[in-house]
């Protein structure tokens, strides 16, 4: 009953942000040549992930580049059955949330897998590419 | 600091509520609890109004439903704690009152979640991260950041698929019951495990439906509920509110919510009290997995015992504390914003006893309640005591 109530229609919204990227582009330069590189503080010397400008920890803003191999086990994961609008067009997906043994966590897909062997504790290494929209990223696959 | 008893309560049927604008929706939560605490909008001094938003037509929901409920004039604000939004206007209501700056004021939550198709609504909700570490290349979900955590969970102690569908058996046996909850039907354990793979190992069964709703709370100082001769208010005895970070690939584990243990701590701390005192509970179950996860964090159970206390019927009218018997977000639905105030809501109903129908009244001794009311993946927790 209640989907056949009157209604009138909004005008349109069609929001696009554009994100600021300067203080970590580097990490998209690397991702382009083929590397995986993230942030550590010289302040207090701790790795961070997702790469940053400025330090939670000790608020310093001494950054250096570290280049990370990449690799890891896998410490939680999902297979995506149902997907949001702007990823429709993509078939399911596996995220997965690794530990590198560097000691950072990253989330990404987990590709070339068969989804019925994927587990928790099972080792994978990072990829670093283009995504078939063209766009730099990253991924695991199993190793 | 002033005691403060929660005086009136209100609460819309929860929905797909095609028949209502987010004004009226709001108002058949305000009506009630004003008629309930004796007072009329022009009584109230403050109101906090929850509502993550963003889904609906309006930029301003506060000032919009305030208007139309007669609220205008009253001090107003918006309160975002993404899915624990009731509960964060709930406790800025609380401390205007605690501190003497208002004797009533009002805490409402809404969301109108249903004007937008399921696959934007799942673009907007899955942003509930760090949009672009998490979103932007990996379209993370609502579901599958909780379905992260279940992996984990089931991996290091366990807990199995059916485990989590008996949480969605309970609550849904709950909201069979409950005339304000969107599903007012049972299901099996069979059921939900055979229902849409949504995000591995969730299933459509193991998650709150998207659904529009409002609930709404009039709280007051201990002089005034007297003044006003309130026969049984419901005091609030501990608060707590903890948060933790945005990005998932930053937390100690995936098996349980550090910002639910720690806000717990503050409450139960707050109110000189423990799990073990604990007579009847809300806790966020916005999926299965959650519900079990909240059991340890709060204390009900040791880490990992989460499951052999839904299998063991602990949680249900009859063990030793009765766990979302008004059916959870689960089968009550889950608008957004409208949560924690629907938690208060309920809470307030059993510690009267007058929980509708009245096969869903918990056996109180201590009239001792609590509610736990999470935003986002962990990202924020709010944790309430409640005392009659």
């Amino acid at each position: 009953m209640w989907n056949a109530m009157p209604s009138i229609r909004s005008r349109p919204l069609n929001l696009v942000f554009e994100i600021p990227t300067s203080r970590t582009q580097k990490f998209w330069q690397w991702i382009e040549g083929g590397e995986f590189h993230t942030t550590r503080c010289r302040g207090c010397g701790t790795l961070l992930f997702p790469p940053v400008a400025d330090c939670p920890g000790c608020l310093s803003s001494e950054m250096e580049w570290v280049k990370l191999e990449g690799r890891g086990v896998v410490d939680a994961f999902t297979h995506v059955i149902a997907r949001p609008t702007s990823f429709q067009q993509h078939e399911p997906y596996t995220i997965a949330i690794v530990r590198l043994r560097e000691g950072v966590r990253v989330l990404a897909w987990l590709m070339d897998v068969d989804i019925t062997k994927v587990e928790v504790g099972m080792s994978v290494r990072l990829e670093v590419g283009k995504t078939p929209e063209g766009e730099a990223s990253y991924w695991f696959v199993p190793s | 600091m002033k005691r403060v008893a929660v005086i009136g309560v209100g609460h819309s049927t929860f929905g797909v509520r095609k028949d209502v604008n987010l004004s009226e929706l709001t108002f058949e939560a305000v009506r009630p609890a004003l008629d309930d605490a004796g007072l009329s909008g022009k009584d109230i001094e403050f109101v906090s109004f929850a509502s993550a938003g963003g889904m609906y037509e309006e930029a301003l929901p506060a000032v919009v439903a305030a208007e139309y409920c007669g609220l205008t004039g009253a001090g107003l604000l918006r309160c975002e704690a993404a899915c624990a939004s009731g509960s964060a206007a709930f406790l800025t209501s609380y401390l205007n009152v605690a501190s003497g700056h208002a004797d009533v004021a009002m805490a409402i939550g809404m969301e109108k979640m249903t004007e937008v198709d399921t696959p934007t609504m799942m673009e907007l909700i899955g942003r509930a991260g760090s949009y672009l570490w998490e979103f932007h290349n990996f379209g993370t979900t609502f579901p599958s950041y909780y379905a992260l955590y279940a992996s984990a969970h089931m991996a290091r102690f366990g807990t199995t698929e059916e485990d989590l569908a008996l949480v969605a058996v309970k609550n849904h046996r709950y909201g069979a019951l409950n005339p304000k909850a969107r599903f007012q039907r049972e299901t099996t354990v069979d059921e939900v495990l055979a229902s849409y793979p949504v995000a591995w190992p969730l299933k459509l069964f193991d998650c709150c439906p998207i659904c529009d709703g409002a609930a709404a709370a009039v709280l007051a100082s201990e002089e005034k509920a007297r003044e006003l001769g309130v026969d049984t208010p419901i005091w609030v005895s501990g608060v707590g509110c903890s948060s933790d970070t945005a990005n998932m690939g930053k937390r100690p584990d995936y098996v349980g919510l550090k910002a639910s243990v720690s806000a717990s701590e503050r409450a139960y701390g707050m109110a000189g009290l423990g799990p073990d005192d604990i007579e009847v509970a809300t806790v966020h179950d916005c999926f299965t997995i959650a519900e079990l996860m909240a059991y340890e964090d709060l204390g009900f159970c040791g880490k990992g015992e989460g499951a052999a206390l839904i299998r063991e019927g602990v949680t249900e009218i009859g063990g030793k504390i009765p766990v979302n018997i008004d059916g959870g977000l689960k089968a009550k639905g889950h608008p957004i914003g409208a949560t924690g105030c629907s938690m208060i809501y309920e809470l307030t109903k059993q510690l009267r006893e007058e929980a509708e129908r009245r096969q869903r009244q918990a056996p109180l001794e201590r009239y001792i309640a609590l509610a736990h009311n999470v935003g986002g993946t962990g990202h924020y927790c709010y944790v309430t005591i409640l005392r009659r």
